[in-house]
């Protein structure tokens, strides 16, 4: 008898005391909706996971076992600074890191009880083991290549190779044949852990093989799926294990990674089996598309010239606004230009303008990852506005400044229709009275199609790093 | 019997859940998307199970190895949308 017999704990009291914690979970997401009560449903959401772990722990008789405690306290510390230190600009490669380790962590759960002693009786419970490790597996490497292309560790642009479908179709006819054997056949101890690894090997390279192919502007959406798949194969690791936590949870997740996916695909206007297999990714792109929106901070512009004659008509165009919207773009997160928005911002409320910030929702390389940036800045949230929210309001707008943005304001898309970007949601700033664009260069964005707005006879062009550039217009405003 | 149920509770909590999360404002996407990676990490009850069940060394170490995995995931993913929120909080003027 130690302090660590809790016997009202009974397995009764233990179920009541998980389906409270899910309902918590869910709660948890209810007051995700709005900033306020935000970070009382993350709380509450920690909170919940703590019980479902203790109890688990309780359940298992693991509470003094010094191995999982030492586990979890090394993923604790690790988990911690990589939350604490990682920048925001950062936080996709974060976000598809942990999509990760959760998905290679529940194939490991999946593989350990499909080929352990215990378990493994009937051929559902051998099944959703397989699939938990295929889905966990595939994951697994997508996520670990999502993140090193997000970190510029290897190239963003998709790569693709001759014979490449075949190849992949291949090993997803091998996944299916290990999971079939899996199922229907149970062998000894032995064959299970061979075919059970062939199996996670052949989803871990058809992981990578369908990241490799999805190209920087796409991340948002292969993100939102990894997300969604690590908690598929959490969920499958729970019908293995038969713990009704593992797969409400894992459900949960999956269905937020599925919802995020289609918001995503239809911010896009793309198919996403067609981003999956690659057919995107091969639209024909000018050899400098990548650089269009993601300038190297210290290129200082090729145009300087072309800069002075359109800041002080900007300059001037900004005194006499009475309502002013500003578009951030990726490009203005790679330039390190947020605080120079924010001085922007700060000065045209001073001068008394109405100034709102107009956000397309893949403007980041995450769902909703520019709101967090603007936030970063301290911009108040209250003067974000979506697309559809936006839209009508540029008539009434006099100027519009885009700022590394170029893709998502590029009126083509409503038009040009054999372009990659056809059909494409975009907002509309060519229905303002002025347009300031401060890009870097003329360049077409990571579409690779050319800007129609660039010709138009009231854009004043600010070419250059956007940092500089803002700040030039803030000096500009400030003076005289 | 006991699949029956499972698949139920499945079912449950993904309509449950996809009716919550279609209410929150893209505002906070990302910290969405953060939360539920830290939700992910709910692997590390099965990493609790195995491990119990675990019988040679190398079962053992392969489950504490997920443990690590899944416990990066969750306190990863729960520090890392409590810093994003108080960023949005700052800015909420009145509340919190």
């Amino acid at each position: 008898m130690t302090m660590f017999d809790l016997p009202f704990l009974t397995e009764n009291v233990t179920v009541i005391l998980e389906l409270l914690a899910i309902a918590g979970v869910l709660l948890g997401i209810r007051w995700m909706s709005s900033p306020v009560t935000a970070p009382r449903g993350n709380g509450l959401s920690a909170a919940c996971m703590g019980i479902f772990i203790l109890l688990a722990l309780h359940r298992h008789k693991l509470l003094q076992s010094g191995l999982i405690w030492g586990a979890l306290a090394i993923g604790a510390v690790i988990g911690l600074i990589l939350g604490q230190r990682v920048r925001m600009i950062r936080m996709p490669e974060l976000v598809a890191l942990l999509n990760g380790f959760g998905g290679g962590a529940s194939a490991i759960v999946a593989w350990l009880e499909l080929t352990g002693q215990s378990g493994a009786t009937t051929s559902f419970v051998r099944a959703t083991g397989g699939l938990g490790i295929a889905i966990g597996m595939a994951t697994l490497s997508g996520s670990l290549l999502a993140s090193a292309k997000l970190s510029r560790w290897l190239s963003q642009r998709p790569v693709n190779w001759r014979g490449l479908n075949f190849f992949k179709n291949l090993l997803l006819l091998l996944a299916l044949a290990c999971l079939v054997v899996i199922a229907a056949l149970p062998g000894t101890a032995g064959q299970t852990r061979l075919v059970a690894s062939l199996l996670g090997l052949a989803a871990f390279v058809a992981g990578w093989l369908a990241v490799m192919r999805i190209g920087g502007a796409d991340m948002p959406i292969a993100i939102s799926l990894l997300n969604s798949l690590s908690g598929v194969a959490a969920s499958f690791a729970g019908f293995a294990l038969n713990n009704f936590v593992l797969v409400a949870v894992g459900g949960i997740v999956g269905a937020s990674g599925l919802v995020l996916t289609r918001i995503m695909c239809r911010a896009m206007n793309r198919n996403l089996g067609a981003i999956l297999s690659g057919r995107t990714t091969q639209a024909p792109t000018a050899p400098t598309a990548d650089s269009g929106p993601e300038p190297e901070p210290e290129d200082a512009g090729p145009a300087a010239e072309s800069v002075r004659p359109g800041l002080t008509e900007a300059v001037a165009a900004f005194r006499q606004a009475g309502k002013v919207i500003l578009v951030p773009g990726y490009g203005m997160a790679v330039a390190q230009a947020q605080q120079q928005v924010k001085q922007l911002y700060d000065k045209l409320c001073s001068l008394g303008h109405e100034v709102a910030f107009a956000i397309h929702p893949v403007a980041g390389r995450m769902p909703g990852h520019m709101h967090v940036l603007l936030a970063e800045v301290q911009i108040p949230y209250e003067k974000f506005m979506e697309l559809e929210q936006a839209n009508p309001q540029f008539p009434e707008t006099d100027v519009v400044v885009a700022i590394g943005a170029n893709d998502v304001i590029n009126p083509a898309a409503n038009t040009a229709v054999d372009t990659p970007i056809y059909g494409m949601p975009v907002l509309d700033v060519n229905a303002a009275k002025q347009i300031v664009i401060c890009n870097l260069d003329a360049a077409p964005g990571y579409a690779g199609v050319p800007n129609p707005l660039y010709e138009h006879p009231d854009t004043m062009l600010l070419f250059g790093d956007a940092a500089e550039t803002v700040a030039k217009i803030v000096s500009g405003l400030t003076a005289a | 019997m006991q699949e029956w149920y499972l698949i139920a509770i499945l079912f449950l909590a993904t309509v449950v859940g996809t009716k919550l999360l279609r209410e929150i404002p893209s505002l906070l996407h990302t910290p969405l998307m953060s939360g539920m990676n830290a939700l992910s990490g709910i692997t590390v009850l099965g990493t609790v199970v195995v491990l119990g069940q675990a019988v040679s060394r190398g079962d053992k170490l392969l489950a504490a190895l997920a443990a690590v995995l899944a416990a990066i995931n969750v306190v990863g993913g729960f520090a890392v949308t409590r810093r994003m929120l108080r960023m949005f909080a700052e800015k909420g003027d009145d509340d919190v």
